[in-house]
Order: C-alpha cells, then structure tokens, then sequence
C-alpha cells in the first residue's frame, strides 16, 4: 500500500483526499473539490474511492457508492407504486382464478399486470432481490465510510494548516489579535456552550455532538437488523399464519399449535350502535346504515396433555378464558388469536313436523342436528308415530341417476328422505324434503313433513398468528429510530482556533449541517472575547456576486 | 354533546377566518419597506403570527370540543384527518418560525393551510362512531405522529416553494418555469373544487342516480353536482336534474370522476381569468413577493424541516403503524395500499437525504425534490382513499 | 474480510428466496417423516392408536362422504384388504368431520370390513396436514410415511401400493 505523505510529515493512506494530522489538501482533485463534500468523511480514504481492479473491488464499489443505493431506493419506490394500481392477488375475491379476475374485471391492462406478475409483485423473487440489493448497499456503503471517519473523528490533530481553515464555510483571520487573553474567552465561551475544548500550543479545537455523526451508521444497523428479522420469518417454525373458523359451541384445535391448545367457542357477538347511543352519532348512522360496534367470541383456550395423541379429546385443561375482540387478541404461549371474520346465521338445526295432510293437524315435532343427526335416523314421535331419517344432503345439488347428490359436508342447502311411520302405514311413506322442495317419490303420501323454523349460529374467523420475528424487528426499529434521531436532531459541531504569525488569529467552524445553528451557538463566545462573529461565506458569495465567479474559475471558497 | 359539537365547529370556523386575517398581515410584513432582510422583529409580522397564534388556539379548541363530543381522537374520518393534518401543518409553521423569524414562510404556509382546511370540509363533516378496527389508543398516537411528521416535512414543500420562485428565471421560460408554473395550477385545481363544491351545494344541488356496478348489483348513487359523465347504465332519478347521459364503464367511479371534472374546469377557467386579467403567469404574479427572500436560509429551512420531520413520521407512519397493525390486524405489514404509499413517501425522504448529505443536492435541487415530496404525500392522503382505497377506507 | 462479509450476504439472500419461492410446501408432512400418532374412534366405538399397529403396514386414507373420488376408492380398498389383510395390512379410513349417522349409512353401504374412524375435530387431519380429499398415506410398519397420494387411486394403485408397505417385503423392495 503506498502512502502519501503531507508537507507536514504525516504519513496517509493512499486515497487520502485530507493530511489526517494538519489537514492540508493532498491532491489537486481534493482542493478543486467543495469543502463540505471533502469534509463529509473528513477526507479520509475510503476503499471504494482507491481501490478498483478486482471483482471483488468491482462489487465493493457498486454497492458503496450512494448514487447506487439512491438509485436502488427509486426503483423499489417505482415498483412499489405499481403494486397499487390494481389489487395485489391477496386481495382479490379468493373464488374465482386470479387470471380470470384481472382480465374481466380490468380488461387489457389487468391481463398485461397479470403476465408481469405485477399481481404478487411484493412477493416476486425480483422485489426481494430489490431489497436485498438495498440491504447490501446499506452495508456495504456503511462499512465504506463509517470506520475511516471513527479513525478520522478519534485521532484529530487541534493545530491545522492555513489553508485547512480557509476553507472552512465559516472563517475569519482576524488581525492583531492573537493574544492568549482572547483565546482563553473563546474557549471559555465555547466551553459555556458546552464545547469540549482542546487546547495545544496556544491552539483550540472546540468540538460538541460528535455522536450525532454516528447516527446515520446507527440507524443503517437498525435497519439490517429489521431486514434480518423480515429474512427469518423464512425459517421453519419462526412464522404461524392459519385462519381457524369455529362455529358456536365447537371445540377445534388450533391450527400451528401441533395439536397442544385447543380453543372453544363459546358465543360470538355482532353488535352494531344504535340510534340514541350518543346524540351526536344519529345523524352518521341515519346517513350510512348500520355501523358496527364489536365482534367478539368468547374463547375457551384448553391445553392437551403433553402425552396426549392426535384424536383423544379427554385430556383437555383450560388455561384461558376470556373474549377475543377486534384490537384486543387472545395471546397464549408464543401464539396469539385475533377476530379477523365471521359469517352470521349459519344454519344449525331445522324443526319440522309431520302433519296429517287432510286435517292439516300435526302429529308430532322433531329437530335435526344438521351437523350431527341422530345415529339411528328415528326420531319417535307420539303414540304409534316416528319418522326415520334415511337420507340427508346437507349441500343438496340436485338428483344424479335418481340418487340426491351433495356438494359439500356443510349444510348450506339441506334436502333430507324421511320415512314417515303411522299407525296407518307401519311400514312408512317415503317424503324428499328440501328447502322449498317437497317430492313424493313413491306415489301419494297420506302424512307430510313441514318444515316448523330453524335454529342457527354464528361461525367466528380467527386468524393464528405466531411471529418470533418481532422481537428482532422491534430491536431493529429501536435502533433505527436511535440512530435516525441522533442524526437528525444534533449537529456535530467544530471550532477551529488558531494563534497565527503576527499576532493574526484564524478562526474556522464546521458543522454537518444547520450552520444558521453553529452561528447562533458560536456568536456570544466571541462577543465574549471582544471580536466580531465570524464570517458566513456562503452568504457572503450570495450577496457578492464576484464570488460566484471567483467559484466558476476553479479556486475554492478562500477568504480574500 | 350535541351543543358541544355546534361550539366545535364554530371553533374551526373562526380559525379558519383567523388564519385569512393573519395571511394578510404576514403579507404586509413582507412590503413593507422598513425591514429589508425579511426577518427579524416587524410589526406587521408580530401582528400576524399573534393572530396564528389565536387562530391556531381556536382549532386546538376545535379538536378538544369534537374529541369530548365525540369520545374519541377525531381523527377518524378524512374530514377529521385532514383538518387535523392542517392544524399540524400551522404548528409546525409556528415552530419554525421562532427559530428562523422568516415573514414569507407565513404568506404561503396559511394560504395552503387554508385551503387544505377548506378541502377537508368537502368531506361529511358529522361525526361518526369508531368501528371496532379503530376502537384503539393507537388511533389517536399513530394518526396524530403521521399527521405531525407530514406537516413538518410539508413545510419544507413550502420553503422549496419560495425558494423555486425566486431562483428559477422566469424570463427565459424553460422546463422548470413550466414545472412551478404546473405546481401552481395543481395549487389552482384544488381551489376550483373547493369552490365549485361549495357553489352547488349552497345552492342545495343534488342529483340521483341507480346504476350498475361492477359486481353486477344495482345500486343509487348521489350526485352533487350537475351530472357530465354518469354510471354505467346510470338512470336519472332526480326530475329536472341535469344530465348529459354519457356512461361510464362500470369501473369508474363516475360520481368522482364528475367531481373531478367539474374541479379541473373551475379551475382551469380562474387559471385562465388570472392569466387574462393579468396578462403575466401565475409564477411571476407570486415572483415580487419573494424578491427579498435569502435563498440560503430557505434551503436551510427546508433541509431542517425534513431533517425534523423524518424521524417524526418514520415513528408515527411506520413505526406506530407497524405495532398498531400487528394489534389490529394480526400482522405488522401487510402491502395494504395506503401502508406501500407511506412506505413510498418515506423511500423518497430517505433518497432526498442521501442525495443531500451524500451527492450534494443543495438549492435547487434540492427545493424540487421537497415539492415532488409533498405531491407524494397529498396523493398518499387523497388518492389513495379515494381512489386504490384498501383497509384504510373508512372514511 | 470483504469477501466474506459479500458470502454471508450472498448466502443469506439465497436462503431468503429460495425458501419464499419454495413457499409453505416445507412444512407439510411428507415422506420420509415419521407418521404423527393418533387415537380415534370406529362406528363399534372402539379406539384404534396407530402405535397399536406397530410392525404392521398402514394404509390411511382421509376422505368424506360428499367427495365423488373417495367415495370411488372404497369398493377398490375394500377388495384389496380383503387380499392383503392376512398379510400384515391394515386399512384405516379417516372420515373428516361428519356426523355418525352419514358415515355409518356409508360404510354400511358399501359393507367396508376395515375400521372407518371419525375424526370429528379434523384434529387428526391438522396432525397429517391433509388439504384435498382424498389423501392416502402409506405408512411403514416401522411407523415411517412411506408415500403420500393426493387424488383418485385405480384398483390396481392401491394394490400396489399395499405391496410397498407389507412386513415382508421391506427388505426387497427398500
């Protein structure tokens, strides 16, 4: 590695663009370029800016390079963007084909987003990829300028050359001044400002909130740490997301608990707000209908013994019981349940009776369980009267080779054959009842069974969540609003003093940003010593349009 | 409570009036001739910022009164939200102020404060009880902190503003005269729906229609404005209402896009009647005001609002949000809309401060990304409700 | 120390699309694994503990009695097990959440000799990670899945099938 050595002595690593003891520019790229963009990294030498012939230098390069990470940013900003435009796939209705359901709902342009894969954009191998370049970046480009500008920031030098100062946006040689009285208030006022000041041969160095510098490395931390979390999510068992529908009355193991909790409903609520709850609610309610007020399942958590096998219920011990509301989830182990659906008023049983179809008179009533009819099918009635269940369709679709045929176990559109048994007919009529369907299979009936209401309940949504990723997404979040804060909030502030020949004394000050603040705070130090407040010369050059020329012709922001 | 909302709403009436009075003063603080560096002590100034001041204590009354109506943090609803966002949007210009003392930051951040409020009042403005989604303290820290953070990263739109008028010359026309000129005229386009809506329905118009929605289903629609486009297969239900009977595809929102229309021709026709009376754009009708102002200090300004209010929404848009949602929502993210266009808006600040702090972007530059930002979060707020809507619909 | 810190970024970025390709399709039960206990009930009321048919071939199959294939399967399985029950097999139908009267009216039916067990919480079925109707698992008689069948099987599947989990024949065909 070959080293450039300053006028002063000092040996610095090649790439240098500031001596690191004096800070003398040390090349002429360094000198024509602004002071605030040489300061930013203290002119340190940073691997990315020396370094260029490996593959390994290559990658290095691209990722540390900020126009890189800025770029990257735009582009998953665009493609995110795009992701809005029409409903991502997990938002569409979940029964009809996603390819379908672009094109006939968006026509042309949702068949084009479709083939792109714009429809699970979030989740394509490329938005990852995205992000995972931005993480990389993040690292990289950190790594690139974080630890020479700790070496930089802990090791300076309080004596800097000339022409280090006169750089400086803020900078007066102040003549006939440098008596060590004057010096002594500076420091002194600077100290009451809270300054660290250093003094080294008559020389100051007056530095406050060097941490603030930190804050953009901290907050990059927090932010891998937050993508680390959003990668472990992939790991087995890190992530649990099962939706548990459970009826009324059910008891259903939770999905993801391996079978080791169980969960019990015991009553879900709907409740919407009334006219008269509060006066000033009546006219939105009169406005858009009926507002809902809660969903709720009170919930019986039970925990199976650890012994327990798949299939016994026996071994079952409440360990919870309270009710699971929208925004306040049940939470259990490292599980928690939340309210996320429900469907009212499913059906649950039917009553009917079986009534003498001359008289109209009934002869007796009965109800079927539609999930769990009698075993047997008998359903005895009075005196010499029963009806036997010989068929039930609880999803009835219609008659296959004469045969009711049913679409599903739920009892959606229920049909049943009934036997009816009477002292007349010993050995039954046959009846097909469905839900507005009475069929006489067999020839005329002399009894027929009416259908007398129903009886139903309501099917509670819970969604199964278990994330072990929070806790790092939390701490990555933390530490990334630590950082962010630090760095937005404070300024890294430095004064420079120096005792010239000649009784001249040079003052320079340098923030990261907010110099309306560094004037402000720098100001009654320097009151304090007798002296004007150093000059601004970015106002100067905004008032003083011989300025701009003077930058327009190559040299630097020197003081006249 | 009923008395209580009644007070409330008079509350933010006179504020907003307050904010027109104050509009002018800081506008004379600017001419006149005895304060030449646009900052510092004036009388004019004193007289302004103590009436924002007022003002803004009478819209703190607003929200208190309509927070003890109601129960609940009003902030809701989109008329609740946008309020809200604008009384942030004072205060933070209040705040800013006393550290810089710069008179011209309030000649444009009362207009726009004025005209978000008056945007805001478009929206049914009754109140309306929580859905069980929003029956959460996170409501009212998560909505407020994003409300916060995006009215202090608005001031820095409003610095970029004046910044941009005074340092593009106009003169020589060109592609950014032409972009601040649009800027304007979107500027513009809100005030046209603003006064459009308020002409029709002082005017007590209102219009019917049933129609055929996507879904298939038929369904009423209201109008309040005269009907230019109408739903698919939309029937008139109104007697003597207007209507040109040109359908929409069942996909379009026609009641909107009627509204939009009617705003982009009101406004269009004030853009025209000022260029006309006027003879001059609407850039350089703006451009002596900020004669004076120090370029310098509204880049810092600029720079230090975004610099204040990034962590300020990151906290509230992200961070708040994300733990709300995990409660609510069973899941800290989850690519709802209005959830990837905060994650844009914060993308595009994180982009401008590496563009600054990395790549030198100062000034100009600089100014143009604090305006792009601020049309992110206006989209973000409007578009996104209006138009994607996703879980965050409620209003 | 550049190089590896680009390898772990590498292989971690690898690791995170792979897997999110690869989707939930990781955490299902699947061959190979060894096949979750269960204790259920027949129509007679008597429990069956899969531990209990240790040193046996399982063939489970879950189904219901609404779904066309499964119900296609049963006269198919009935006649096999009458061939291979003597031979170390045993058939076990799962019946996920129906009610007694439907499943007893079906087994009845179609006369089946082997144990029908309902699994009436679809615990059971949670356990297998069963999505579709029908599934059939082949299981070991040392208790390890041998295959897993989603769909309709022909006769002469499911006679082959019961060849790959007899006692036996372990040792030649494995």
């Amino acid at each position: 590695m070959s080293k450039i050595i300053c006028q002063c002595g000092h040996e610095n690593p090649e790439g240098s663009e500031l001596c690191q003891a004096c800070g003398r520019t040390l090349t002429e790229a360094a000198a024509k370029r602004k002071t605030h963009d040489v300061m930013r990294y203290e002119g340190m030498a940073r691997r990315s800016q020396t370094y260029h012939s490996s593959i390994i230098d290559k990658i290095w390069n691209f990722f540390s390079s900020v126009k890189v990470g800025v770029t990257l940013i735009f582009i998953t900003l665009v493609a995110s963007a795009i992701g809005t435009i029409f409903p991502q796939e997990f938002f569409i209705p979940q029964n009809i084909p996603a390819v379908e359901y672009y094109e006939s709902r968006y026509g042309i342009a949702g068949k084009i987003y479709y083939v792109l894969g714009f429809h699970d954009l979030y989740g394509s191998w490329w938005f990852m990829l995205l992000v995972a370049a931005i993480g990389t970046s993040i690292i990289i480009a950190s790594l690139d300028r974080g630890i020479p500008l700790y070496k930089a920031l802990k090791k300076q030098r309080v004596e800097r050359h000339d022409s280090f100062l006169k750089r400086q946006r803020i900078y007066t040689a102040y003549e006939g001044n440098a008596s060590d009285d004057v010096i002594e208030r500076i420091g002194e006022g600077l100290r009451k400002r809270r300054y660290k000041v250093k003094a080294e041969n008559g020389h100051l160095l007056a530095e406050k909130n060097r941490f603030s510098r930190w804050g953009p490395y901290i907050n990059h931390v927090g932010l891998i740490i937050f993508l680390i979390g959003a990668m472990l999510r992939f790991v087995p068992g890190m992530y649990v997301d099962e939706i548990l529908w459970i009826r009324e009355g059910e008891t259903r193991s939770i999905p993801g608990t391996e079978q080791e909790y169980f969960l019990k409903n015991d009553g879900f609520t709907l409740e919407t707000y009334q006219e008269g709850d509060s006066e000033v609610f009546d006219q939105t309610i009169q406005r858009t209908g009926a507002i809902a007020k809660n969903f709720q399942t009170d919930a019986i958590l039970y925990k199976r013994d650890e012994n327990a096998v798949a299939g016994s219920q026996d071994e079952l011990t409440e360990v919870d019981h309270h009710a699971i509301q929208v925004n306040v989830p049940m939470k259990f182990d490292q599980f928690a349940l939340y309210q996320t659906d429900y469907i009212e008023n499913e059906l649950y049983k039917m009553n009917f009776t079986m009534d003498n179809k001359e008289t109209g008179e009934p002869v007796g009533a009965f109800t079927v369980d539609l999930f769990n009819p009698e075993t047997s099918g008998v359903y005895e009635l009075e005196e010499g009267y029963s009806v036997e269940l010989t068929g039930y369709y609880p999803d009835f679709s219609g008659f296959e080779d004469g045969e009711p045929q049913s679409d599903s176990p739920l009892p959606n559109n229920p049909a049943f054959l009934f036997n009816m048994v009477s002292p007349e007919h010993p050995d039954g009529e046959v009846a097909f009842v469905a839900i507005q369907q009475n069929l006489e299979p067999l020839g005329p009936n002399e009894y027929e069974i009416s259908f007398n209401g129903i009886e139903t309940r309501d099917l509670s949504g819970l969604t199964v969540r278990k994330d072990l990723t929070l806790w790092i997404l939390a701490l990555g979040g933390a530490i990334f609003m630590f950082g962010v804060v630090i760095g937005a909030y404070w300024n890294h502030r430095r004064v420079w003093i120096k005792k010239g020949p000649d009784s001249i004394l040079y003052a320079a000050g340098h923030t990261n940003k907010n110099w309306y603040g560094l004037k402000k705070d720098i100001a009654p130090a320097f009151e304090y010593a007798g002296l004007d407040q150093p000059m601004d010369h970015q106002e100067l050059k905004e008032s003083d349009s011989s300025a701009k020329e003077e930058e327009e012709s190559g040299t630097t922001r020197q003081h006249k | 409570m009923a008395q209580l909302a009644s007070i409330s709403s008079t509350l933010l009436y006179i504020a907003f009036l307050l904010y027109l009075v104050a509009t002018v003063f800081f506008a004379g603080s600017i001419k006149s001739k005895k304060h030449t560096n646009q900052t510092g002590k004036n009388r004019w100034a004193t007289i302004g910022i103590t009436i924002t001041l007022i003002g803004f204590a009478s819209q703190l009354g607003y929200f208190i009164t309509r927070w003890i109506a109601s129960g609940h943090a009003p902030v809701s609803n989109l008329f609740e939200f946008i309020t809200f966002f604008a009384m942030m949007l004072v205060a933070s210009f209040i705040i800013i102020y006393f550290i810089y003392r710069l008179h011209i930051l309030g000649v444009f951040a009362l207009p726009i404060a004025l005209l978000i409020i008056a945007y805001s009042s478009m929206f049914p403005r009754d109140i309306s009880p929580l859905i069980p989604a929003l029956q959460s303290d996170w409501l009212a820290i998560h909505v407020s902190t994003v409300a916060a953070g995006e009215a202090i990263l608005a001031i820095s739109f409003v610095a970029g503003l004046i910044f941009l008028l005074k340092d593009i010359d106009l003169s020589k026309g060109g592609k950014q005269a032409f972009w601040l000129e649009s800027v304007l005229f979107g500027i513009i386009l809100v005030l046209g729906f603003v006064l459009s809506a308020t002409a029709f329905s002082v005017a007590g118009y209102e219009s019917e229609f049933t129609f055929v929605n996507a879904d298939e289903e038929e369904t009423t629609v209201q109008y309040a404005m005269p009907a230019l486009v109408t739903p698919n297969e939309g029937e008139l239900l109104t007697e003597g209402a207007f209507s040109t009977g040109l359908e929409m595809h069942e996909l379009v929102n026609a009641p909107r896009l009627n509204t939009v229309i009617w705003s982009i021709g009101v406004g269009a026709i004030l853009y025209l009647l000022i260029r006309l009376i006027t003879r001059r754009t609407v850039a350089a009708l703006f451009q002596p005001l900020v004669k004076k102002a120090n370029l310098d200090m509204l880049d810092e300004i600029g720079y230090r609002s975004v610099l204040i209010g990034f962590p300020v929404f990151t906290l509230g848009g992200l961070v708040f949000a994300m733990i709300w949602a995990q409660i609510a929502w069973t899941r800290f993210w989850g690519w709802d809309p209005k959830e990837v266009w905060a994650l844009i808006t914060w993308l595009f600040y994180a982009a401008f401060l590496h563009l600054r702090l990395s790549r030198g972007w100062e000034g100009n530059r600089s100014a143009w990304l604090a305006v792009i930002g601020f049309v992110i979060i206006m989209f973000n707020l409007v578009a996104v409700n209006l138009i994607i809507a996703g879980l965050h619909s409620y209003a | 120390m550049r190089v590896s810190i680009l390898a772990v970024l590498l292989a971690a970025i690898s690791y995170t699309i792979y897997s999110s390709v690869a989707g939930d399709e990781r955490l299902l039960v699947k061959a190979g694994d060894q096949a979750p206990d269960f204790k259920l009930e027949d129509l007679t009321g008597e429990s069956h503990q899969l531990s209990d048919y240790q040193g046996q071939g399982v063939f489970l199959n879950f189904w219901g009695t609404w779904c066309k294939p499964c119900e296609k399967e049963f006269p198919f399985m009935q006649n096999q097990y009458e061939v291979y029950q003597d031979q170390g097999i045993e058939v076990i139908a799962v019946n996920v959440g129906e009610s007694e009267f439907k499943v007893s009216n079906f087994a009845n039916e179609y006369g089946l000799t082997f144990p029908v067990v309902r699994d009436v919480n679809k615990d059971v079925m949670d356990a297998y990670s069963i999505g579709p109707l029908p599934t059939t698992m082949l299981i070991s008689p040392d208790g390890e899945i041998i295959k897993v069948i989603k769909g309709e099987m022909t006769e002469e599947m499911v006679a082959s099938y019961m060849e790959m989990i007899k006692p036996e024949s372990q040792e030649s065909s494995e």
